[in-house]
């Protein structure tokens, strides 16, 4: 059955656009159930603005279901909350007690500029993506999807790698705002199948090199990894990275073959 | 009287028509497809699959999303499956079952010439989705493994672990990347379409709300394609993501462009049971689990024991007991209508008693807990996040919710709406379910339309528009409708009422839900008929939204979302009153047989209900296309 929390206290950022310098302001929520997830502790507290002719607090959300990447909150500095493996918005009231006081911020990376409150842009992933996140296979001329065994083990690193949402709570949680886990995640995903393989190395050039043009430096803190709601493994970093340095060797065609 | 709708179905025989479709199709040559401008309104599976092959082939796209990302979009949440005709499991599979599963799934209201072309194509989208890398599950032979889905007898899903649709979206996305590297693709993200303008009686292009800055701005095109997902939140607790809505198919509908049968609306079987008042949304549990678990309610109504302590002769495993030879696999429709009769009965199961158990201690004990966890692991888990129970140890508590919609914008074969020049694809249009639809099968008509059908038939309708200018931004049509979406959205900002946009929201799809959900009655849509255009006059005169419309206002975008709503409910109870027999998802308590299954009637409704904007949804005006079967026998659906 459930049972309700009382005073909950929230320190919210808000920020009435990108160049508002922002502030924390408390709210307090009286009464939540416990079953009620975190995100819908916030949708209470904003109709409770809304009828007090308040702005409600703007935050990204969409499919709470931990799926879409979209939700985005550092919840006591922790990016997604204090649940592990859990994106914020399947995060449920229950990790709390009565009387917490809870502190609520958007992701803060360079590469991540804030566009209001708690929702930030995170376009620049989109572009790490265009410059090379692909395997070039035109529509129609595909041959048939089992003329190529893939040995379950590889298809399955694949799919750990594949399963990134792309919500950056990895540089988030970087103290240099890299991101490598997410870039890594994907060049891993790809280059680990054999479709991947024609253009493996130039994906990596590509999209480490596009990656540096917004996000900070790698220094192995491995902060991402703790944060990353898909657990992500900080291996792919290793992967990538390795095949970024083949990447770099001058002698290409050589190395396609190895 | 009544417009009967053009379908434009190919003559011959059923498995030549797509392909002497496609020896006729006009062509546009490739180095003038770069004078033509397509606009691409929504970025999931079929957005962004039409996208990246129309910029392939060359054309200019311009495609736009209100997500900050194409990669967000709902069809990310698909968990279970898509299915395809591979017949790689040598189970009897081949591209006649697969169609003819699909139009006895949806309970034979679908155009036979349109589920025929997706079965079709329905190999076609596996190769294409493996060369781009999707890591679909194999076996350990290196193969791809399949699972059955309901209404099926073979098994024909690939799947790729619980996270299909985020798999296929990341692939289909990864295309639209490319294209937009490569310069074919303009992206438009955070930016919403709030109308649709025709210019001449053709699409000329669209009006769309920068989510960011509230500017409201028109771009033209040569064509339109809406991909703009399903309206399955009219009824506010859904599976769906918080933000889909029902706008853009809304706003062309208003333009001129049919709606077709919005009463198609399909209840899934298993999502986590509501637990509170505060609830924003309903978690889907793939249907995938119905493979090896098992549903059942207690015989007893006071049945106080907690499930493990229930006796097999205590337990009633309904639908194997009514439905032997598809059992827990009955199709959605079915098995959702047979839940809600157990918990109106009083066999619901959990604190509210408003579940029934679906249960995995004989799969655990057949194939061993590391199987089980193999091949349901992330749905246990996230199923333990929300209800806060272990599934490993304790049967999951399911009930229905809405999930899908099958009906939406009318399209004719070419997947064109009765605006010419304005397409509509994936879950935005009504084409290839019928009344209900089968499991697996939305991955796959969103990528079909996407990838293998838009790409021949825009084409055609292009071809002898070549050196035709795309009409200005300037022009007269385009002006008005920026000033209509202008003064709308102040509009909200001034009402100065009392009600967030999220309470009318709630009290709307309340109205539908228990008028025009899982069982429909005359008197009840007649009843949902007289509270609609009530509360909708509240809405209009009490709605408060707060801060402005020159930055970001989430409360202002669903004011927007809301005022669709109330009028697609509208049109929803007035399709499903005028529909006076029961089909797939469609369930009037008046048409039933003596065992409660659905009762159609074919000699007065096999046809498509498009209904026509008159200015009020409640005086739109209803148009027919008859369907024809010419390849199979309408029969009473049974899955016993
Ligand atoms: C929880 C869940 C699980 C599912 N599982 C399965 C499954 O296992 N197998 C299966 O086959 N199907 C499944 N489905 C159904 C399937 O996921 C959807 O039907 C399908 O993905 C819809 O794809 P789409 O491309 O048509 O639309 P969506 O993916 O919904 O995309 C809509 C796009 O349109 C944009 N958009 C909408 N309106 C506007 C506007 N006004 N302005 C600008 N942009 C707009 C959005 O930003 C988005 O990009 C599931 C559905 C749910 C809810
Ligand atoms: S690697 Fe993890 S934390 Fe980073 S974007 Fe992907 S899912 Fe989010
Ligand atoms: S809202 Fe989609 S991952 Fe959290």
């Amino acid at each position: 059955m459930s049972n309700h929390l009382k005073d909950i206290i929230l320190k919210i950022w808000r920020q009435n656009g990108p160049k508002d310098t922002g502030h924390f302001e408390t709210y307090k929520v009286d009464e939540i159930s416990d079953e009620a997830s975190f995100l819908e502790m916030l949708d209470y507290l904003n109709e409770q603005l809304i009828t007090d002719g308040k702005e409600a607090i703007v935050f990204d959300h969409d499919c709470r279901e931990g799926i879409c990447g979209t939700c985005s909150l550092m919840i006591n500095g922790q990016a997604h909350g204090p649940e592990r493996s859990t994106a914020t918005c399947q995060l449920h009231m229950r990790k709390f007690s009565s009387g917490a006081e809870i502190v609520i911020e958007p992701w803060r990376a360079a590469a991540f500029p804030i566009i209001k409150d708690l929702m930030v842009d995170r376009s620049a992933f989109d572009r790490i993506i265009e410059s090379g996140g692909f395997i070039t296979s035109v529509t129609g001329g595909a041959p048939d999807a089992n003329l190529i065994p893939i040995p379950k083990p590889v298809a399955d690193s694949a799919m750990d790698s594949a399963e990134c949402i792309g919500c950056g709570a990895c540089v988030a949680a970087c103290p240099n705002g890299a991101a490598n886990l997410f870039t890594s995640a994907k060049i891993a995903h790809l280059n680990l199948l054999p479709q991947g393989q024609a253009e493996r190395y130039k994906r990596a050039e590509s999209m480490i090199e596009k990656m540096d043009e917004y996000f900070g430096s790698c220094t192995n803190h491995g902060e991402c990894e703790a944060a990353c709601p898909k657990e992500i493994s900080i291996d792919v970093i290793a992967l990538a990275n390795a095949d970024y340095r083949k990447a770099k060797l001058k002698n290409r065609k050589f190395i396609s073959r190895i | 009287m009544s417009t009967q709708l053009n379908s434009k179905i190919p003559a011959g025989p059923l498995g030549d028509k797509w392909s002497s479709y496609k020896e006729d199709v006009k062509l546009v040559n490739p180095n003038n497809k770069r004078k033509f401008k397509v606009i691409v309104v929504g970025t999931g599976l079929a957005g962004a699959s039409a996208a990246a092959t129309l910029a392939e082939l060359g054309y200019q796209v311009d495609a736009f999303t209100f997500h900050d990302s194409p990669r967000r979009a709902h069809s990310i949440a698909a968990q279970g499956g898509i299915n395809a005709a591979k017949n790689y499991q040598g189970d009897g599979d081949s591209v006649h079952r697969l169609f003819h599963d699909t139009i006895k799934g949806g309970d034979f209201r679908a155009r036979e010439a349109n589920v025929h072309r997706l079965a079709e194509v329905s190999v076609n989208i596996i190769d294409q989705m493996v060369a781009q890398g999707v890591p679909f599950a194999r076996e350990y032979g290196g193969l791809l493994d399949n699972r059955s889905f309901g209404g099926a007898q073979v098994s024909r899903t690939f799947y790729a672990r619980g996270q299909t649709g985020q798999q296929l979206l990341l692939g289909a996305y990864q295309q639209l990347a490319r294209q937009v590297g490569l310069g074919g693709v303009r992206l438009f993200n955070r930016s919403e379409l709030v109308d649709v303008v025709t210019v001449e009686g053709r699409a000329a292009g669209i009006v769309v709300r920068d989510l960011i800055t509230g500017e409201v701005t028109s771009h033209a095109a040569h064509a339109v394609v809406l991909a703009t997902g399903g309206y399955g939140n009219a009824f506010f607790l859904s599976t769906n993501a918080m933000s889909c809505n029902v706008t853009a198919a809304w706003r062309a509908h208003r333009k001129g462009a049919y709606f077709a049968n919005p009463c198609y609306t399909q209840i899934h079987p298993t999502c986590i049971p509501q637990s509170d008042e505060f609830q924003s949304k309903l978690t889907l549990m793939s249907e995938s689990l119905r493979n090896d678990g098992r549903v059942w309610v207690p015989k007893n109504q006071d049945e106080k024991r907690s499930a493990a302590d229930i006796p097999e002769e205590d337990r009633d495993y309904y639908l194997e007991r009514l439905y032997p030879s598809y059992g827990n696999l009955a199709p959605r429709d079915i098995s959702s209508r047979a839940a809600k009769r157990a918990v109106d009965k009083g066999l619901g199961v959990g604190p509210l008693k408003n579940g029934v158990y679906l249960d995995f201690a004989d799969a655990i004990a057949r194939l061993g807990k590391d199987v089980v966890k193999e091949r349901y692991g992330n749905l246990f888990d996230m199923y333990e996040r929300i209800a806060g129970e272990n599934p490993y140890d304790m049967p999951m508590r399911m009930y229905p919710a809405s999930h899908y919609t099958m009906g939406g914008l009318w399209v004719d074969y070419e997947l064109m709406t009765s605006i010419p020049g304005l397409y509509a694809a994936g879950e935005a249009n009504f084409s290839d379910h019928g009344a209900n639809r089968l499991g697996a099968s939305a991955l796959m008509q969103g990528l079909a339309d996407g990838y293998f059908v838009l790409p021949y038939t825009i084409g055609n309708y292009l071809a002898p528009m070549l050196n035709k200018a795309i009409p200005s931004v300037d022009h007269p049509e385009f002006k008005a409708a920026e000033l209509a979406a202008r003064e709308r959205f102040t509009g909200y900002l001034n009402i100065g009422g009392t009600r967030s946009p999220d309470w009318f929201h709630r009290e709307v799809g309340k109205i539908i839900w228990d008028y025009c959900g899982m069982e429909r009655t005359e008197q009840g849509l007649e009843k949902a008929l007289s509270e609609l255009p009530a509360l909708y006059d509240e809405f209009k005169k009490d709605l408060r939204v707060t801060g402005n419309g020159e930055s970001l206002n989430q409360t202002l975008e669903k004011a927007g979302r809301v005022d669709d709503f109330f009028q697609l409910g509208m049109l929803m109870c007035r399709d499903a009153l005028e529909r006076q027999e029961s089909c797939g998802g469609h369930f009037r308590a008046e048409y039933q047989t003596e065992e409660g299954e659905a009762l159609r009637d074919d000699d007065k409704f096999c046809h498509v209900a498009a209904w026509e904007w008159s200015g009020d949804p409640m005086t739109a005006k209803r148009n027919i296309e008859e369907l024809e079967f010419e390849n199979v026998h309408l029969a009473t659906r049974s899955y016993k």
